[in-house]
């Protein structure tokens, strides 16, 4: 399994992260030696078997639909890089 | 003996029979933490006004006569855990002023008991890593030689114990995060049941594998401590609602007839010799203490790292894309846009080994590998659980080395992670099959390393595996050494 460089800057597109050149290169040598190495999966034979994405059996779980006092603007805008009010500022979204 | 070599029994003993108080104890091992942290770097921040407040309260409470086992025990726990008020940083720049407006359920029980926080202690970066090697905030230090690695992620919540820094410390195990740095440091290490103990304020890497557990200096202190955790939480939909046994009670230290399962593709012929020598010797204590052995098989451990690494991964890279500058943690200051501002953010506050793990989960979720290798793993996975539901058909638990090798170089492995992420063989496997498993101090290196054994359990079998352990335990001095500072 070989990962180029073009491959990084896509997958990093997607993971929102930006790399030098430097850190393409040793990503994408890396990438290929351990994506080498998940290859051996191939060696088994899955047909038939049902994929497990959590390891104890449990159906939905639900609850009682009752009122709570929330944590409130304050706390939860306690850790806001940047806030004006009872909002969140961002960098300007729409031209 | 010194306050801070002492149990979470001994020093409840004497906080009891009012030899000492609660306040004295939080002094002794806040004056340890300040002695000996210079050599180890246990900690990421220490918290000693909490620590005080927390011993008065502990000694108003003993003294009112309503007293827990955990009543005035300092303990530290691993900056994964959310502690409303105080500083949470996961091991990484990202959260480095993120102070939490709410904590853990697994601190707030121990809180509840009259536990004191001594302070909040060094990890791999979001728990990623196997030496600690990849935390923000400094190298951590093993204490039985300082010039290797504690082993990871919860490298500081087994350092901390292993320096004498912390009675009993709460760590987190993903791919063996607490059973190896607890193997590697000379102390009792527990990965629960997945479900068994709740998440909630746990700062997330993957959500399918994560479970709290604790590091403690024996295993009364681990069954004191998994007590005082077990339980459902209603704020964890994963916990699971099955009534918590009295662990302490299940050390009665007869074994007898106990049928221990030795699964043969766990001795594999790299085992470090010390670490076999380890196994045979305690193979050979169980057999006096009158177990019986079984040889077993899981065929599929040798496929456990790959799938591990395409499961985690996949996971991290979805739990990881919460970090974008927007509600807290870093915020890049000169992005123009708001894309530029999430790229900017997480590339300045993500460490390498990170974002290493973050590009390789993206592109095993990417379009036109989903299948090839998130889905595969997944199956992967089902075939590993059924290998421990096939091999536990015929014993009550399993006996196995915790790492191939005892603690290595700092350095030695930074730069080749694949080499880093095999050193997890022996952990890994419990994790994908969700069941539990602790690592017991079982000897020493010819260098002096300490040396763990595994006991892996049935799914919410955590009673016999601490059965078996303190029985163990019981017949051998291991965990009565101390490291020399």
């Amino acid at each position: 399994m070989s990962v180029t460089v073009a491959d990084v800057e896509h997958v990093a597109r997607l993971a929102r992260l930006g790399l030098n050149p430097d850190q393409k290169e040793l990503f994408a040598c890396q990438m290929s030696a351990i994506l080498g190495y998940v290859e051996k999966l191939k060696e088994l034979d899955t047909e038939g078997i049902t994929p497990t994405s959590h390891a104890v059996p449990m159906e939905n779980v639900f609850r009682e639909d009752v009122e709570k006092m929330p944590m409130g603007v304050v706390k939860a805008l306690s850790n806001a890089p940047q806030r004006s009010g009872s909002f969140f500022n961002v960098p300007k979204v729409i031209e | 003996m010194n306050i801070y070599d002492m149990t979470i029994h001994q020093l409840h003993d004497l906080l009891k029979t009012k030899q000492i108080s609660a306040v004295e104890a939080a002094k002794d091992l806040l004056a340890r933490i300040e002695t000996v942290e210079p050599l180890i770097g246990s900690f990421i921040t220490v918290t000693p006004e909490q620590a005080l407040a927390g011993a008065e309260a502990a000694d108003r409470r003993i003294a009112a006569g309503n007293m827990d086992l955990l009543t005035g025990i300092p303990l530290a726990v691993k900056d994964i855990f959310l502690t409303e008020g105080i500083r949470t940083t996961c091991g990484s720049r990202i959260l480095e002023n993120f102070i939490p407006p709410y904590s853990a359920t697994s601190w707030e029980k121990l809180l509840d008991r009259g536990a004191v926080l001594l302070g909040k202690l060094n990890q791999d970066e979001f728990a990623m890593g196997s030496s600690n090697e990849s935390s923000a905030y400094g190298t951590c230090r093993n204490p039985w030689d300082t010039t290797r690695i504690p082993g990871g992620s919860s490298g500081g919540s087994a350092a901390a114990i292993a320096a004498r820094q912390a009675t009993a410390t709460l760590g987190t195990d993903t791919g063996g995060s607490i059973r190896q740095p607890a193997s590697h440091c000379g102390c009792v290490g527990l990965k629960p049941t997945y479900g068994r103990v709740s998440r909630y304020g746990v700062i997330a890497y993957a959500s399918s594998l994560d479970q709290v557990g604790p590091l403690t200096r024996d295993v009364i202190d681990c069954a004191i401590m998994l007590g005082a955790l077990a339980g459902h939480d209603p704020k964890d939909s994963t916990s699971v609602d099955t009534p918590v046994p009295d662990y302490v009670s299940a050390l009665t230290g007869d074994i007898k007839g106990i049928k221990i399962g030795l699964p043969k593709e766990y001795f594999i012929s790299g085992l470090d010799p010390d670490v076999q020598k380890a196994m045979d010797a305690a193979i050979e204590t169980y057999q006096r203490l009158g177990a019986e052995f079984i040889d077993v098989s899981l065929p599929h451990t040798d496929y456990a790292v790959a799938t591990y690494y395409l499961i985690a991964t996949a996971e991290a890279s979805s739990n990881l894309a919460r970090y974008d500058g927007v509600r807290f943690g870093h915020r890049a200051k000169e992005a123009a846009s708001l894309l530029d501002m999430y790229v900017q953010s997480r590339s300045e506050g993500f460490g390498t080994e990170v974002k290493r793990r973050i590009m390789l989960g993206t592109y095993a979720l990417s379009s036109g590998y989903y299948d090839a290798y998130y889905v595969k793993a997944q199956k992967v996975r089902t075939l590993i659980m059924n290998d421990f539901i096939k091999a536990f058909n015929d014993v009550d638990v399993m006996l196995t080395p915790v790492a191939p090798t005892p603690a290595f170089k700092i350095s030695e492995k930074i730069n080749d992670p694949l080499q880093m992420y095999l050193s997890d063989i022996f952990t890994i496997p419990v994790n994908l099959a969700g069941t539990c498993a602790m690592s017991l101090p079982a000897g020493f290196s010819a260098d002096g390393l300490p040396i763990g054994v595994q006991l892996i359990g049935k799914p919410f079998g955590e009673e016999t595996i601490l059965r078996a352990g303190y029985a163990f335990e019981q017949a051998t001095d291991w965990h009565k050494a101390s490291a020399s500072l």
